[in-house]
């Protein structure tokens, strides 16, 4: 199946998620900070031409799943604003009904199951979801990303064992941001490229550079396409960068400036936007209005959780169980 | 002497000096090392004791504490730290599996002489997977000992008395207790496992606590003491064993018991000291016990979940309130 390389479109859509992506991030760091937003929250900063790949090289009815570091995916699946925004200051209009918080986006009708606060418990799930699609003999495919801490995890190998043996209609993607809270890939690993872990299971697997929309939207849409062609998973190691802390409460004292500012140079939505100024699909004019936009449509989401309600306490019994249940009370 | 420390330093404190007095004895974990400890519990220690006995793992549960039983197996003496109990549920197989049991499989040829630390409980608006209490999983389990601290205090006198143990322990801390301070003696000192301590002695009734819950009696105590309810607070310190006679003890005393738990309350500590003290002393309870205990669910996100989830010092005076039919 040969693919239209990305055009004009594609990439203004990758600007405009990944701008909303990081505008996004800018302002739950500023809304946790005024104490909005609580808990642990893992922002997305540095990594959104992750979730912009993502978006164009999936189809619909194509399912989502990852660990907790997830506003990016979730704004990425199409999920509003003002959902993920109400969920992260816990409230009713929140996607997960602010049961979930940062960590547990959920959101069937835009197909995506969730984001997971077990480092590697996501793993089997993925892999489940895909043999659902295979069961149902369906084209759909699921994407099941993890971070590089998370393959040190058993549940890793078990999965990807079976997913093989099985032929599973599965994409499994680390995002490779080198940091594992102030642990680097190098502290943990002798296999220092995390994409050859699968070949142990003769499970296709390639190392893609996760800063580019362009090299994340094509890995992801041949190897999803090799899933729906009934040939199996494949393994994709993406290389990126958090630009922040593992999350609020971590300085990130383990790394040098000089990383950061080496990563800083192919920020994916700088190199994006000069892309689009180079093939002169917008002008800078243009741009900086569709990002003044965006910022209206961050603030817009603020307002949005701002109003909605915190959950009634009675909530607490309802989403446990399918039926009614005897809970003990005292 | 005595001087205030932090949990996380008195915790640190019994690690060193165990550490200093035998060397078989070393700490295995995610973070522990150079990063100081995820709540900083082990700052320092990498220091002090060197990459050969401060060990960061990566994030592979089963493995370091399947691995740190083989050690204990073959002659050494672990202190693995979970960064949260809630992740030691990877680990679970190897703790059950093959620390509980090896003394005994192995008709005493082999033991497991290692501590299982971390922080258990919520802390915080941190959602359903990370805000759990396993000591009563864990306390079910023969072969096993569990301990929860509740003070600075206590924290270094059962963690000193954990390491030095010959059975597998599983010793659980809280993260929002870490910074709190608390008088601790400058000279060596040691609690017994399996010994509960009165905090506070009293004539009307009886509370049983444990854990980061013994802050919230504590202000219920005072509540209560303002409405002219003298009552007699006890801290466990291990749910397993659990000292039941202390309890016993107690309620022959106040006559009414209550027992206050952040955990859900099917087949709980609550339960099982319900059931033993109905056992020992039904004929001298006024009332039936009650208890408070967390919410039957998952523990959601949003704040207002959080606040009527939780045991608090409302629910406690009226749980007393109940058993001395006031
Ligand atoms: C089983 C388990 N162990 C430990 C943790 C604590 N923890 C949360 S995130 C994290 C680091 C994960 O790093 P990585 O997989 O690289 O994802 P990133 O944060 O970089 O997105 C750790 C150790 C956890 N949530 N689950
Ligand atoms: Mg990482």
């Amino acid at each position: 199946m040969a693919k239209k390389k990305p055009g004009k479109q594609t990439y203004i859509d990758w600007f405009r998620m990944m701008m909303l992506i990081r505008r996004f991030e800018e302002k739950s760091a500023q809304m946790y900070g005024q104490n909005k937003i609580r808990g642990f929250c893992h922002l997305y900063i540095g990594q959104e031409a992750v979730a912009g790949g993502l978006m164009s090289a999936m189809e619909d009815g194509d399912k989502v799943i990852t660990a907790y570091r997830d506003h990016g995916h979730a704004l990425a699946m199409g999920i509003d604003p003002g959902a993920v925004m109400a969920e992260l200051f816990g409230r009713v209009d929140g996607c997960s009904k602010g049961k979930g918080g940062s960590m547990h986006m959920f959101s069937k009708a835009h197909n995506f199951l969730g984001g997971h606060g077990i480092v590697g418990g996501q793993i089997p799930l993925g892999a489940g979801i895909a043999l659902a699609e295979q069961y149902k003999g369906t084209k759909n495919v699921c994407f099941c990303f993890m971070g590089d801490g998370a393959v040190r995890q058993g549940s890793l190998h078990e999965t990807f064992n079976m997913a093989m043996l099985w032929k599973l209609p599965v994409v499994f993607i680390c995002e490779n941001n080198n940091y594992a809270m102030g642990t680097s890939v190098e502290r943990t690993t002798n296999v220092l490229d995390i994409y050859k872990m699968a070949c142990a299971y003769d499970m296709p697997s390639e190392q893609v550079d996760g800063m580019s929309c362009e090299a994340v939207h094509e890995a992801l849409e041949r190897t999803a396409d090799l899933a729906r062609k009934g040939e199996g998973p494949t393994f994709l190691e993406l290389k990126t960068y958090r630009y922040k802390g593992h999350s609020m409460s971590d300085p990130a004292k383990y790394r040098t400036k000089e990383e950061l500012e080496n990563y800083k140079k192919v920020d994916p939505i700088e190199v994006t936007r000069k892309e689009i100024i180079k093939k002169k699909w917008m002008t800078e004019k243009a741009l900086d209005e569709l990002e003044e936009e965006i910022e209206a449509e961050v603030a817009k989401a603020v307002e949005f959780a701002d109003n909605s309600p915190f959950p009634e306490p009675d909530e607490l019994y309802k989403d446990v169980y399918m039926e009614d249940y005897p809970f003990i009370v005292e | 002497m005595a001087r205030e420390l932090q949990i996380r330093e008195a915790l640190r404190e019994a690690m060193n000096e165990e550490m200093r007095a035998d060397e078989n004895i070393f700490l295995i974990g995610e973070e522990v090392a150079e990063y100081n400890g995820a709540y900083k519990v082990s700052q320092g220690m990498l220091e002090e004791f060197g990459e050969k006995r401060v060990i960061d793992t990566p994030i592979a549960e089963l493995g370091f504490a399947g691995i740190s039983v083989g050690a204990a197996m073959n002659g050494l003496r672990p202190i693995v730290e979970f960064m949260t109990f809630n992740f030691s549920l990877v680990a679970i197989d190897q703790v059950i599996n093959s620390a509980a049991k090896m003394n005994s499989m192995s008709g005493g040829e082999f033991f497991c002489p290692m501590v299982f630390r971390g922080p258990t409980g919520s802390a915080g608006q941190l959602g359903a997977q990370h805000s759990q209490n396993f000591e009563n999983w864990y306390a079910n389990c023969p072969g096993l000992k569990v301990v929860v601290l509740s003070n600075a205090y206590n924290a270094k006198g059962l963690l000193k008395s954990a390491i030095r143990d010959n059975d597998p322990v599983i010793f659980m801390e809280s993260e929002q207790m870490y910074g709190l301070k608390h008088e601790v003696p400058e000279e060596e000192y040691l609690i017994p496992l399996g010994q509960a301590n009165i905090q506070k002695s009293g004539e009307d009734v009886t509370i049983v606590s444990f854990g980061k819950m013994m802050r919230v009696c504590e202000e219920a105590v005072v509540a209560l003491a303002e409405k002219g309810i003298d009552a007699e607070l006890i801290d466990l310190q291990t749910v397993r064993p659990i000292d039941y006679k202390t309890i016993a003890d107690s309620i022959i005393k106040t006559n009414r018991c209550i027992i206050v738990e952040e955990a859900w309350p099917l087949a709980s500590i609550s339960s099982e000291i319900s059931y033993m003290m109905s056992q020992m002393v039904f004929d001298h309870l006024d009332a039936p016990i009650k208890r408070v205990t967390t919410r039957d669910v998952p523990l959601p996100y949003a704040p207002t979940l959080v606040d009527a989830f939780l045991p608090n010092v409302e629910r406690i005076v009226q749980a007393v309130d109940a058993v001395m039919y006031r």
